[in-house]
């Protein structure tokens, strides 16, 4: 109960999406949604998160197809070693879920605790504003 | 010079399973005329595949580099298909096995030239091109920033060409019409005269019974379709839905998890403890003493990490325990000074006479520079997944050197190298590190004493712990300048060289230059670090000329530029960057502007840096940086490798210091050894200028500037000049020439 749910998902639910990077709560490659929300989850006993719905990046999609944001990183061409890739994208769900159209302050809080050795900072801005972009223009279709 | 008697090599399309393949076989008893004289074993074959063409009109290029984010992977293979005329939407890759034809270490190692150059009559030819990229294929390493222009242009271009031709002349052999009426379009060869097409396939079988051209043509820059434009990069969707499979993620059946413990000070090892205290621990199986570090195997990771933290080790001393950074640093300025006393430099360049110039000049300027050691710090940490059974052993891990790794690995547990199979995977960031096969062998060791598999993942400190550091140092300059503040003498006395050579050269006109190093040693592992002795040159360098310019109360820009006016490239790269930062723009009070310029890997780099500075402490808001590759193959990933590189010369700028106290690294984790964050990211704008002429690396050249353009800009900022990293230990409050705040 104490062991925490980032290796749960990885070695007994099997689902490797989620990575470790520094078991403190320093990096954010952990990155998973707890009943909607961002937590980390190599500092996060499974007994906390028990009995809450729990998405890692494998649910992040609708079965079959993208998330507006993993279709924004595919157009910027974010990733590059593509390792903290899991952990930046539950962050960004996260915070557009919460906060459609985020300014860059918003976007910087959000995500300044994922870090990207690869630098790939500037292009994850770009990333959430085309999301947050497109999911706008569905959400408009779907009013008219 | 040593007798060119090594073994033949021909170039040679075969048919595999219905595939043409194009590669390279290195086989006893070639007929050609011209190097039967050189042929000496008999017994050894050695095939190198490249290029797969399948009945389906798929193209495969074999790339033997490992992907860690700099699209490598998609880069080659661009190459590849351009010169083939291939339809790229049916083109793949596939990275080359680390075993087998691709990884028999002891042929790769006897194989060919050793360190010899190629035979002039070959080079140019296909036989010397793939030669060439054979030889490097054999070290199968990823790193100096290689992969493009090395194996993409001398392998992955010529087999992609020497297959066109042999299309072509199996088409025309098929559809008896002359060769040179045929052309390739988008993987088909098309007859215009008579209407006729047909994909590819259809000649691979024909294509394969025919002589390769001896030196196919290449395409000038003007003919390429693929190369220049930014198609996606292959490894790009599997990193966006969690699928793309690194080291950390392999699973074995009946795998079980290890975690590490090494004596904190190098060169200790493991005096005792006591496994009776963890073994009845939930999930323990066994503790493992590896001689300088100890290994707790358990069902789960999280199990293997708590056992290890309960369990008591002693270690033994190594004569290092009273080493810490302050008497690093006394050390190496006292080589330093001996070495100025005594004349104990090896010298890298002697330009005319420095010493005389500096003796006679009007005025000397004269400064000390010092960076600390640095970490790594890839994100995935280092980890390898080992089974030992029936002699042989088997690897999954990242690796950017597998040959390498097989042989260690080999020699730790006294097998043959070909007992040995590696399974290369996405690499959680390579930097260099993981051109070290440290981990691998615990990992091979460990897994020795078990019979099951094992995935050993090294903690976060455990891996800033026992890195292979970026070296620390000492740099000292002295220049002479005349009267107008133009430097005659350029006299530099550096720490520990390593590697590339011409690292601390400067691109400038001044006549007398002596740069010379001495060696200081210390119990610190070294490990190539992106970019290696660049980082720290450029650091020193372009810092200094900055001094030099201010010296001369001149704008740092046109100092260089003047200083480059032999040296069209640099002055065209430097000049990009300058005017697309708007360079003489003002900028408001507490802003400051600084810029560097410098080659390694080929490729020259100038970058501006605009820094604000705020309660003391300064933020990169903007970084423009103008590149210059020859031609970049891939722009948009060139963009990224210089996006990438800036923010990992930046934080290491800003933030990076390993230091070392009692014979140990000091820092574990983020906390302690920080990374440049999201709001700390400035924007970063790239501007690429295709000079021409011999294509340069792409992966770590965007580092080296980023550190004295900032510090110049602090400079310009403030009038506080940086002469010791990171730059986080700095006071930057503004003050008035009276020294008083006026922040």
């Amino acid at each position: 109960p104490q062991t925490p749910l980032l290796w749960v998902i990885r070695e007994q639910l099997g689902l490797p999406g989620t990575k470790f990077g520094c078991g403190i709560a320093q990096c954010g490659a952990c990155t998973v949604h707890v009943a909607g929300r961002a937590v980390r989850s190599c500092v996060m006993p499974v007994a906390v998160a028990a009995g809450q719905p729990v998405t890692t990046i494998e649910g992040l999609a609708p079965a079959g197809g993208l998330h507006p944001l993993q279709r924004a990183w595919i157009d910027e061409q974010v990733p590059q070693c593509g390792y903290c890739q899991s952990g930046q994208l539950m962050a960004a769900a996260a915070l557009l879920a919460a906060n459609p159209q985020p300014d860059d302050a918003a976007i910087d809080d959000a995500m300044n605790g994922i870090i990207c050795r690869c630098g790939t900072y500037g292009r994850i801005r770009r990333g959430i504003r085309r999301a947050a972009a497109a999911m706008a223009a569905d959400r408009e279709t779907d009013d008219g | 010079m040593g007798k060119w008697t090594r073994r033949a090599f021909i170039a040679s399309g075969v048919v595999t399973g219905g595939a043409l393949a194009i590669g390279v076989a290195i086989r006893p008893g070639d007929r050609r005329e011209r190097v039967a004289g050189l042929v000496a074993g008999r017994d050894d074959v050695l095939f190198n595949v490249w290029l797969k063409l399948s009945p389906d009109n798929t193209v495969t290029a074999i790339v033997p580099h490992a992907e860690m984010g700099q699209g490598a992977h998609t880069t080659l293979a661009m190459m590849l298909a351009d010169e083939l005329d291939a339809d790229w939407e049916q083109v793949t890759m596939q990275e080359a096995p680390a075993h087998e034809e691709y990884a028999n270490y002891a042929l790769a190692r006897g194989f060919a030239l050793g360190d010899r150059e190629l035979p002039v009559f070959l080079t140019g030819t296909v036989d010397g091109f793939f030669l060439a990229a054979t030889k490097m294929m054999g070290l199968q390493i990823t790193g100096g920033s290689m992969s493009v222009r090395t194996t993409g242009q001398y392998a992955m271009r010529v087999a992609g060409a020497a297959a066109r031709a042999m299309l072509k002349s199996a088409a025309a052999a098929d559809w008896r019409v002359p060769a040179s009426e045929l052309e390739t379009v988008s993987g088909r060869i098309v007859h215009a005269a008579s209407g006729r097409s047909a994909p590819f396939a259809a000649f691979a079988a024909s294509a394969a019974a025919l002589d390769e051209p001896p030196a196919p043509r290449l395409k000038s820059a003007g003919e390429f379709r693929i190369m220049g434009r930014s198609p996606a990069r292959f490894d790009v969707p599997g990193k966006v839905d969690g699928t793309a499979v690194f080291g950390i993620d392999v699973t074995l059946p009946g795998m079980k998890y290890a975690a590490v413990r090494a004596a904190p000070v190098f060169g200790a090892r493991v005096a005792s403890f006591d496994p009776a205290s963890v073994q009845e621990l939930p999930g323990v199986r066994r503790v493992v003493d590896l001689g300088d570090a100890v290994a707790i195997v358990a069902d789960g990771y999280w199990q293997a990490q708590q056992a290890l933290a309960r369990l008591d080790v002693t270690f033994t001393g190594s004569g290092n325990e009273n080493v810490d950074q302050a008497g690093l640093f006394r050390q190496f300025s006292a080589d330093l000074d001996r070495a100025e006393a005594g004349g104990g430099f090896d010298t890298d360049v002697a330009l005319g006479d420095a010493d005389s110039a500096l003796e006679r000049a009007e005025r000397i300027i004269g400064a000390e520079y010092r960076v600390p050691y640095l970490a790594h710090a890839t994100m995935e940490p280092m980890n390898c997944t080992a089974r030992v059974a029936n002699g042989a052993c088997e690897l999954w891990l990242g690796t950017q050197n597998p040959l390498g790794f097989a042989k260690e690995v080999a020699e730790a547990l006294d097998l043959d190298v070909d007992r040995v199979t590696l399974h290369n995977q996405y690499l959680g960031g390579g930097f260099g590190r993981r051109s070290f096969a440290d981990y691998a062998i615990q990992a091979a060791r460990i897994a020795a004493e078990l019979p099951y598999p094992v995935k050993l993942i090294w903690s976060r400190e455990e891996d800033m712990r026992h890195d292979h550091y970026r070296q620390a140092g000492i740099s000292r300059f002295r220049a002479a300048l005349d009267s107008d503040g133009t430097p005659l003498a350029w006299q530099n006395s550096y720490l520990d060289k390593h590697d590339p050579e011409e690292a601390p050269h400067i691109p400038y006109a001044i006549a007398h230059q002596l740069i010379r190093y001495t060696t200081s040693r210390t119990h610190v592992p070294w490990g190539f670090w992106r970019s290696v002795d660049h980082s720290l040159h450029a650091f020193f360098t372009e810092s200094f000329i900055d001094e030099l310019a201010a010296a001369a109360g001149r704008d740092p820009y046109r100092y260089r530029r003047e200083l480059l006016a032999g040296r069209p490239r640099f002055r065209d790269v430097l000049d990009l960057a300058a005017e697309k930062s708007s360079w003489d723009r003002p900028l408001p009070a507490g802003h400051g502007r600084g810029i560097a310029i410098h080659e390694s890997f080929g490729t020259i780099v100038a970058q501006v840096a605009e820094v604000e500075i705020v309660d003391g402490r300064a933020h990169t808001r903007r970084v423009v940086c103008a590149v210059d590759a020859g031609f970049a193959v891939h722009p948009d990933g060139l963009r990224a490798q210089m996006e990438s590189g800036i923010v990992y010369g930046l934080t290491a700028a800003l933030f990076g210091e390993i230091s070392i106290r009692g014979g140990a690294v000091a820092q574990s984790n983020f906390h302690d050894y920080e990374m440049l964050r999201m709001r700390a990211a400035p924007a970063i704008e790239t501007h690429i200028l295709n000079g021409g002429g011999r294509t340069g690396g792409g992966g770590e050249p965007g580092t080296p500037a980023i550190a004295p353009a900032v510090a110049n800009a602090i400079f310009d900022a403030t009038g506080t000049r940086i002469r010791e990293l990171p730059i986080k230990h700095h006071d930057l409050s503004i003050r008035d020439l009276e020294g008083a705040d006026v922040a």
